[in-house]
């Protein structure tokens, strides 16, 4: 039996109602195992973006069966969600989304703030934020603003703070199109680094080069997953 | 493995594994205090501005509470000191007159406002029952010479032999004026401490001659020091015989025969309504006039304490006004910089609830702030209120007297206007949709 982070199975999702509903999703599957890297591409309007937001449990599908990490999550309520999103998901988002007034280490801190972290003491939290700064290789930046940090290091900032709760899944929303080359090979190897310790990583992009650094890529399109290909099946037929 | 790096191994999956929820924890109240005094921290010249209507308010109302506080006890005072047991017979709408009985001129008042007259003085002396005594206090100014010294400009009080008992006065040497005297129109006089001092010093006065205006008057008493009672120096004073007054001084200050107020003494607090109706139906049954509707009031001391009483609380709830209407004003600043910082946060609600802030998380962040501003307004406030009540008594020249309840009423005043005025703006922040906020820019 395989170990699935996200099982999607006839998920639908509509915005409005009778001759001006507009299907975003029509009846997708998904399924993503344990410490698989998956990027998803397809064109805008494709019902990209409303996936992401389903799959990061910010929206809700109208109807089909959302399990993510072993927990139901097609019926939840706003603030069930909320603690779903605190505990299973580290969202890196395209423009990082740091606070400005906080310091990386304060930044990366934050989501411990809205669960059961705060048992823990400051310095016991404090060591653990230092860590993960560490292992993004920001060690040497704990205290600085993000305003004093560039845009790869915010970027580095953001992943830390993705992994702080130790989430089941890394969603990372175009997480290098914000950056340069040598910025985005860097956040890159970040992801290969954490994908080959076992972490499990979705990665919505629109750059062909990006996704097939990905384990598989699942092309969205009018709603739908269109013939999901391993990135092997992609190398034997080219 | 990296979470196995950087894990410690109390923390494990937060996973439950009936996937139940209940046991999360949301957000601490310490942690919400940190996060609502960061937002305050944020912007301090704005945060500062914006506490600046609380602030000024609270104070204002401690400040104007005190200032009526300090009055109102610097009424009670004088009129207290008016004695015990006495009974005030004033014409009427010259309530007034009362602070003004000691240095008041007769000569009828404004607005034909009726008088007494002596006669009727002597009348209320001779026909009432369990009285301590009658008198009545009129003034007059005159120059004052006798031993080497002339003093000008002093207070010349006319009254009867009662005085002492009504007053509650005492003479220090010598003796006051009888009825006998009073009746024969002796010019015999009854010198204030400090006027036998300035006029005689050691010397005894007792024997003396002094010339009051024209007229020729022998010292029979001096009054015991008192000091100064409210705004009247009464040792500064000369007292002499009523008829005397009246008859010497009647043209140029008295007013001829006319009272502005009679002064009666009960036996007892036992007797006073007694006396009272005495009074009421003799004055009505001698001016010929329905008892029912008086040209005349009777009160007691207790009477106008109340009367100030309820003029202060009309003064207090105009006060309580003020202090409303500022409030709200501070309150709606308030609500308006939550709301301008509510849009302006948008994407960082946004970011909170993405990393697993609940609505009410969300909510009771801005709740916080907004209480937090107006709760330092209204600390701020109350130490200005505090200190600006203690420098006005001191360097003012008035009288003020803090109001222990104001300081808790401010405090928490302050505080429900946060909680009202800030409600709106963090419900408005908790109901944010996060893909929506996360877009903003």
């Amino acid at each position: 039996m395989s170990d699935l982070v996200i099982d999607i199975t006839k998920m639908t999702k509509t915005y409005g109602e009778g001759d001006i509903a507009v299907h975003a999703l029509k009846e997708l599957d998904l399924q993503v195992e344990r410490g698989e890297f998956v990027a998803i591409m397809g064109p805008s309007g494709s019902g990209k973006s409303t996936l992401m937001n389903i799959i990061g449990c910010l929206d809700r599908a109208t109807s089909g069966l959302y399990i993510l990490d072993g927990e139901d999550v097609s019926r939840l309520i706003r603030d069930q969600l909320a603690s779903v999103r605190n505990r299973k998901i580290g969202f890196v988002f395209q423009s990082y989304n740091l606070l400005p007034r906080l310091s990386a280490r304060k930044n990366v801190m934050l989501p411990m703030m809205y669960n059961g972290f705060q048992n823990w003491s400051e310095e016991q939290r404090r060591e653990r934020a230092s860590e993960l700064l560490n292992l993004v290789g920001l060690g040497d930046r704990l205290h600085h603003l993000p305003t004093e940090l560039s845009g790869g290091q915010q970027q580095r900032v953001a992943i830390a703070r993705a992994l702080i709760n130790d989430p089941s899944l890394i969603l990372a929303d175009e997480p290098t199109g914000n950056l340069d080359t040598r910025s985005s090979t860097e956040i890159m190897e970040i992801f290969h680094s954490l994908h080959a310790q076992g972490a499990t990583i979705v990665m919505v992009t629109h750059e062909q080069e990006r996704a097939h650094e990905a384990q598989r890529v699942v092309n969205v399109l009018d709603g739908r997953v269109v013939a999901p290909q391993s990135r092997i099946d992609r190398l034997v037929s080219a | 493995m990296l979470q196995d790096s950087v894990r410690p191994a109390s923390l494990g999956r937060q996973t439950l594994e009936d996937g139940s929820f209940k046991d999360l924890h949301g957000m601490t109240l310490p942690n919400s205090f940190n996060v609502a005094w960061e937002g305050v921290m944020l912007n301090k010249l704005r945060s500062f501005l914006t506490t600046l209507g609380i602030i000024i308010g609270v104070a204002a109302v401690i400040i104007m509470l005190a200032v009526s506080a300090g009055a109102e006890a610097e009424i009670e005072d004088q009129i207290s000191g008016l004695g015990a047991n006495l009974i005030m017979v004033t014409p009427f709408r010259s309530f007034g007159g009362v602070r003004g009985a000691g240095r008041g001129f007769g000569g009828g008042g404004p607005g034909g406002i009726t008088t007494f007259t002596y006669d009727e003085v002597l009348f209320l002396s001779q026909n009432l029952n369990n009285i301590a005594g009658v008198s009545l206090e009129q003034s007059t100014t005159q120059n004052v010479k006798g031993g080497a010294s002339t003093l000008t400009g002093v207070s010349i009080v006319g009254v009867t032999a009662d005085f002492l008992e009504v007053r509650d006065y005492e003479i220090g040497q010598g003796r006051f004026f009888t009825h006998a005297e009073n009746d024969a129109t002796q010019r015999v006089a009854v010198l204030g401490a400090g006027i036998a001092e300035d006029l005689f010093d050691d010397a005894g006065p007792i024997g003396q001659q002094v010339r009051i205006g024209s007229s020729r008057f022998t010292v029979i008493g001096v009054m015991a020091e008192q000091g100064i009672v409210g705004a009247t120096d009464n040792d500064g004073r000369i007292y002499i015989p009523a008829s005397v007054a009246f008859k010497k001084f009647g043209g140029s200050g008295f007013g001829g025969n006319r009272v502005r107020m009679i002064l009666v003494k009960a036996e007892s607090g036992e007797v006073m309504d007694s006396v009272m109706e005495q009074i009421a139906s003799l004055l009505a049954g001698r001016r010929q006039i329905d008892p029912s509707e008086p040209n005349f009031g009777v009160r007691t001391q207790q009477d106008i304490v109340d009367a100030r009483a309820s003029t202060t609380a009309a003064f207090r709830s105009l006060l309580a006004w003020v202090a409303g209407v500022s409030l709200v004003v501070g309150g709606i600043g308030i609500m308006n910089i939550m709301l301008v910082s509510v849009t302006e946060r948008t994407r960082e609600i946004g970011l909170r609830q993405a990393l697993g802030a609940r609505p009410r998380d969300v909510q009771r962040q801005f709740l916080l702030e907004a209480v937090m501003l107006s709760l330092v307004g209204g600390l701020a406030g109350l130490f200005i209120g505090v200190a600006g009540s203690i420098a006005f008594g001191a360097l003012g020249g008035m009288r003020t007297e803090l109001v222990p309840l104001s300081l808790p009423l401010a405090f928490g005043a302050s505080a429900a206007v946060g909680i009202f005025f800030g409600y709106y703006p963090a419900t408005q922040a908790a109901q944010l949709d996060p893909i929506e906020a996360l877009r903003r820019e």
